[in-house]
């Protein structure tokens, strides 16, 4: 676990503020590119619009495969709809437009031959409040496999993403009951095991925690770090203790007068969060604001 | 004010309102809004009583087997039992798919042009058109021009003209009901759009949609004008045995016999009303029935 050194930042404040300022850089530190030679993901020059409102501005990062990246900023940074962007949720709503692109395995999902719903598919999304569908436990977990011709055996499935999501020994004994009547903690690790009975290859979480207690939390977390070994995570969470206990790099984001939805720092975590290279990232960490 | 609100706690003599009065107003306005309520429910209990005591002496079995008669004695509700029966099942038929598919092309897929201002506002003015007006068209379009004659089929497609306005707009609101939480975890697992609909927009909005459907058949059977208009005759002696074959409703029939001049017909029309009540009462009962059964399984 990463300690994050709170009081030592403090103490540094003057010195950081006394740094001269540089112009933002989306570059990433120079020793990064050697710690995640293959990027599951990567967004290259990206930008939103919300009809004439610009969301996320210019935003490059090559999320590392199999490591779960977060990514934190104040509220209105942009996070959440960068975060949609990789899975093309955005477009649910109409006049969304983008530009630049989204490369998953190498691929533009924003390419005109590609269909979001196969990206869907691709990259799996876990929702800030838990949102089962009111139905079983089985169908929950088999309805996304079905809709995508899932032909093998659906018991051995819904096994394998129960105990994949850590919830199958709270719940096989009953299978047929409503994914609705499990707890807020046990609902969201059902929509993570539902998320990942599609096998998707990237799996984005938008403050997965939020609605739920401490100890449902810790659970998510532990979880988490199971699925790292298998799935490419990228999670935004508001919280920065969070941040810095799960993941492995964390993008920080910002919006200010020049312009909203802007990556201001990314790099391994245990950087960001113990020597930002940008005295607003540094100000965030710290608490001085956000 | 600002120097009092430091002083708060030991300010108290600064709130005077008369708890007396406050608490006479509350009983002021339940007492004004039982008011309000009573006109609507005396009415009602008097009509129904003057209807059973004028009725339920007829309700016999003769009354349910017969044809109408020029003698009280011998005329029954029959046909207009059968013939409102009739009518409904291809009503709904033709109305219940029209609708429920508006409905949702309107709410999941149509975009927001002048196209779909145009049906949106048509169907906003369609719902407020007088029922005679139907009647008129249907007259024209479905006995005459597409020669269906004064028959139970035409009857059906101008009472599901009549009615299509409320279950595309009890649709739509059940349809917008639908948590967005529910789609997005749909799509999110590479469902596409018509999957989403299908598997959990319409389960979802199903109870909304048969609660309006069942409202908006409990008004067509209550619809006289626009079947008199078309020609719903008020002598059946025979039921329907084909859709393009004559008919007569309940209303009509009650209609029908309240205008004749012997009391006892007048007797007859309470006990008509009695079955046309009994049947909206079951309609309205279904609706709730199905809509509790149906919230609790989602």
């Amino acid at each position: 676990m990463i300690k994050v050194p709170f009081t030592k930042a403090k103490e540094e404040e003057s010195t950081v503020e006394a740094v001269v300022r540089e112009p933002v850089s989306t570059e990433l530190p120079k020793d990064v590119p050697a710690e995640m030679p293959d990027p599951a993901v990567e967004v290259n020059n990206f930008s939103l619009w919300y009809g004439d409102f610009q969301a996320v501005t210019d935003v490059s990062i090559k999320f590392p495969r199999k490591k779960i990246t977060a990514v934190i900023g104040p509220s209105g940074c942009g996070k959440s709809t960068l975060l949609r962007g990789i899975n093309r949720m955005n477009e649910l709503i109409g006049g969304v437009r983008t530009q630049g692109n989204v490369l998953l395995e190498g691929t533009d999902i924003y390419a005109d031959t590609v269909d979001p719903v196969e990206v869907r598919r691709r990259v799996g999304m876990v929702f800030q409040k838990p949102n089962p569908f009111p139905r079983s436990i089985r169908d929950n977990i088999l309805f996304g496999a079905r809709v995508n011709g899932y032909q093998a055996d659906e018991d051995e499935l819904v096994e394998a993403a129960l105990r994949g999501a850590a919830l199958w020994d709270e719940v096989n004994h009953d299978l047929k009951q409503s994914g609705l009547a499990l707890s807020g903690g046990q609902q969201q690790r059902l929509c993570i095991a539902r998320a990942i009975a599609v096998s998707p290859e990237v799996l984005l979480m938008d403050e997965p925690c939020s609605a739920l207690d401490p100890i449902a939390t810790l659970k998510i977390e532990d979880l988490m770090r199971e699925l790292a070994k298998d799935y490419t995570i990228i999670i935004v969470t508001h919280n920065m203790q969070q941040a810095a206990r799960v993941s492995d790099f964390t993008a920080f984001m910002l919006s200010d007068d020049t312009a909203r939805g802007k990556l201001i720092e990314f790099g391994p975590t245990t950087d960001l969060f113990t020597n930002p290279t940008d005295e607003r990232t540094e100000a965030y960490i710290t608490g001085r604001f956000g | 004010m600002a120097e009092d609100t430091g002083t708060l706690g030991r300010s108290a003599p600064v709130f005077k309102a008369s708890m007396q009065w406050r608490r006479l107003k509350s009983h002021f306005f339940v007492v004004l809004g039982l008011l309000s309520v009573l006109p609507g429910i005396v009415a009602l209990l008097v009509l129904l009583v003057d209807v059973i005591v004028q009725g339920s002496g007829w309700l016999d079995w003769q009354f349910f087997t017969s044809f109408d008669s020029r003698f009280p004695e011998r005329a029954g509700i029959k046909a207009a039992l059968f013939g409102t029966l009739y009518m409904m099942v291809f009503t709904m038929l033709l109305a219940v798919p029209i609708g429920v598919m508006t409905a949702i092309y309107l709410e999941e897929y149509a975009g927001d042009n002048w196209f779909t201002q145009f049906i949106q506002v048509n169907i906003a003015n369609l719902a407020g058109v007088p029922s005679i007006v139907y009647g008129l068209l249907g007259l024209q379009v479905f006995v005459r021009m597409m020669e269906m004659g004064r028959s139970v089929l035409a009857g059906s497609c101008t009472m599901a003209l009549l009615i299509l306005p409320i279950i595309i707009v009890a649709s739509r609101e059940a349809i917008r009901a639908v948590p967005p939480s529910m789609r997005e975890a749909s799509f999110a697992l590479g469902a596409s759009k018509w999957e989403t609909v299908r598997h959990h927009v319409l389960p979802y909005a199903l109870p909304g949609m048969l609660t309006g459907a069942i409202l908006a058949a409990a008004r067509a059977i209550g619809e006289t004008a626009p079947l008199i208009t078309i020609g719903a005759l008020t002598f059946v002696p025979f039921l329907p045995e084909h859709p393009l074959d004559r008919f007569t409703v309940l209303p009509i029939q009650i209609f029908n016999w309240v205008s004749r001049a012997q009391s006892e017909f007048h007797h007859l029309a309470a006990a008509g009303i009695i079955v046309l009540l009994v049947v909206l009462i079951i309609l309205n009962s279904v609706a709730i029935y199905l809509r509790q059964r149906l919230r609790t399984r989602y």
